[in-house]
């Protein structure tokens, strides 16, 4: 096992006219589980490919452990890569999948068996090791990549989006087969989604990615909490963060008839801000600003009330979304006031900055 | 019901139409040969009438095949020159495809389109330099004057391999990079496995090509221990005369190890048709 280490570490493609990742700082401690995330396009999957050694670093360093690696052949890395189709090889068996690294290093046919062996005995493998991969469920499958992972115990394991290809329930079930697996284990893992479910759940720290930056990485209570800028702000959370623009007059900001107090030193840099509230912060019902229900989705335990706020010339403009209660919510077409909990409000700059 | 009936019947119509349209296709492409199995059963005054059943079967005209070429002699010959040429071509060809479609190197692409350039060139161009080169080479009259040749790969073919290897995901490749293969073991242990269909056309296509080959032959080989099948049909024929029904009866005895090697590799060679997109 091993820290991998990325330093200022660049991709550029020739046909692009921004890098695919941009000097990108990122430290990965030995057996944590650090989850890249991103929307498409943002260079998470190139990063974890840079670690592999399956693209080339135009500039800056990885290094895994103390070693320089930006050069070094993907063999003589030491890292192990589970594909988001698996890339099993369909003309072996489970059995050899797994093994076939072990065979091509020349070690002894017994070690082999006993260390897949090992590894179907962990995923529950057993009753399949003589089968083809097209005989195989699409969890099965990805339970092969797994193990063909695990037969090589690398320093490293590198997932790229490994459960896309599973259906909604599959998809929680093996994500918490593979954080366990990874905590029994203790090999560190980078680990590449696009799901901020997947990376809030299973990660011990979440970078997140945009246009090939890295905007922040943090556990992820603390990017909930305290997200650095309004993209972060918006990627992580379901439903995204509610973001109103708003003029600063006398030292506060009014949304609709609700006036929110800034502190002085915001208000003293800047004519104008971005309120940030999660929609499991604002209060239905009660006092506060009125909300006009355009539609209501209902997830059992909650509901989610999707409207516009009533403006100070008493129109409804502004998009807002609330969580509500999942037993009565208030019917679409109703109007409800939203009173949002104290200390979860989060202002940003105009330019999308975190101003406290 | 009414619903199920309207979808029934242009269906019903639908195929009524594409098998007999199929038949009619079969039936002149089958035409030809039906009419040399016809001739190879009748007497040598009857060939020549346009019956297509014999009033009395000639069955002997087929052992008289034997009698009148070395038959078996030939037959190995053929096959052999046909085997060795298609096991290079294979070899050959699915290396410089796999070299094409997956290892990047300067000018790659440029040397693809003019290696491809070649398929431009007939062969009646190249064959008098052909020749002179096998002449010069000492190789005139002799088997490897049938082999050498075809043995180290065509354009077709690697063109051929090339188009099914870049329909193999690099997925497969990066994860026997990272399990530590060379680009040799990528190429022999993941990615020809996959090539089954690819190389089952172009080793038929090959085989058919070098079995029927006339003009090269022709051209290369004296001897008759050494001649093909397709010499030694034309060697049955005189000046001034020709045995028509021993003839016929050794084109169908010529063509049938032509239709055995398709029925065994029908199913891979019509996948590998479809997935090298040499399909219409």
């Amino acid at each position: 096992m091993a820290s991998v280490t990325f330093e200022q570490a660049t991709r550029r493609y020739s046909s692009a006219d921004r890098p695919a990742v941009d000097r990108l700082d990122l430290s990965v401690g030995d057996g944590e589980f650090v989850v890249l995330v991103g929307p498409s396009g943002c260079g998470k999957t190139t990063s974890l490919r840079m670690i592999a050694g399956l693209e080339t670093v135009d500039s800056g360093r990885i290094l895994i452990g103390t070693r320089d690696v930006t050069d070094a052949d993907p063999k003589d890395r030491d890292v192990a890569m589970v594909f988001q189709n698996y890339a099993l090889y369909p003309h072996m068996s489970v059995a050899q999948n797994m093994g076939f690294a072990l065979k091509i290093a020349g070690i002894a046919k017994s070690e082999i068996r006993e260390r897949v062996s090992d590894a179907a005995g962990l995923l529950d493998l057993e009753p399949y090791l003589d089968r083809k991969p097209k005989d195989l469920s699409g969890g099965q499958r990805q339970r092969v990549a797994m193990g063909r992972a695990i037969v090589r115990r690398p320093q490293v394991f590198l997932m790229d989006e490994p459960l896309s290809n599973l259906d909604a329930k599959l998809r929680v079930q093996t994500r918490n087969q593979i954080a366990g697996l990874q905590r029994r284990l203790g090999i560190t893992t980078v680990y590449v989604t696009h799901d901020q479910v997947e990376a809030m759940t299973m990660g011990d720290r979440v970078a997140v990615l945009r246009d090939g930056v890295l905007q922040q990485c943090a556990v992820p209570r603390e990017l909930y909490r305290s997200p650095v800028n309004m993209f972060v702000a918006e990627f992580i959370g379901s439903p995204a963060m509610n973001l109103v623009t708003l003029p600063v007059v006398d030292h506060s900001v009014a949304l609709g008839d609700w006036s929110i107090p800034v502190p002085r030193e915001i208000t003293d840099t800047t004519a104008g801000l971005v309120i940030g509230i999660r929609p499991e912060h604002l209060d239905v019902g009660g006092t506060g600003v009125e909300m006009q229900i355009d539609m209501v989705e209902e997830l059992g335990a909650d509901a989610y009330l999707y409207g516009r706020i009533a403006g100070s010339d008493n129109t409804f403009g502004q998009p807002i979304v609330a969580r509500a209660g999942g037993q009565d919510p208030p019917p679409r077409g109703s109007r409800v006031r939203l009173h949002p909990q104290p200390g979860h409000l989060h202002f940003f700059d105009l330019d999308g900055h975190r101003l406290l | 019901m009414g619903v199920a009936q309207r979808a029934f019947k242009p269906n019903v119509l639908r195929g009524v139409v594409l098998y007999a349209t199929l038949t009619v296709i079969a039936t002149c492409a089958l035409f030809p040969i039906l009419w040399a199995m016809s001739g190879s059963l009748k007497t040598a005054g009857e060939v020549t009438m346009p019956t297509l059943f014999p009033a009395h079967p000639q069955w002997s005209n087929y052992r008289d095949v034997f009698a009148v070429m070395p038959f078996w002699r030939m037959f190995f010959n053929s096959v052999l020159y046909a085997g060795c040429v298609s096991i290079g071509q294979v070899f050959f060809c699915s290396l410089a495809g796999y070299a094409f479609a997956r290892l990047r190197f300067r000018g790659r692409d440029t040397l693809f389109v003019l290696y491809l350039g070649t398929l431009m060139v007939p062969l009646t161009v190249t064959v008098i330099p052909q020749f002179i080169l096998m002449r010069v080479a000492g190789l005139t009259d002799t088997p490897w004057a049938m082999i050498v040749p075809g043995l180290f790969g065509s354009a077709f073919g690697t063109y051929l391999m090339r188009q099914f290897f870049r329909t193999l995901p690099d997925e497969l490749e990066e994860a026997a990079i990272l399990d530590g293969c060379s680009p040799w073991q990528i190429y022999w242990r993941i990615l020809l496995p996959h090539a089954k269909p690819a190389v089952m056309v172009l080793a038929v296509l090959t085989w058919v090509n070098v079995w029927n080959d006339f003009l090269w032959p022709l051209l290369m080989i004296q001897r008759s221990s050494i001649a093909t099948l397709t010499l030694g049909l034309v060697r049955m024929q005189g000046e001034y005369t020709a045995r028509w029904p021993v003839l016929m009866a050794a084109s169908i005895l010529i063509l049938l190890p032509l239709l055995l090697v398709y029925a065994v590799a029908q199913r891979a060679f019509i996948r590998g048709i479809a997935v090298t997109g040499l399909g219409g």
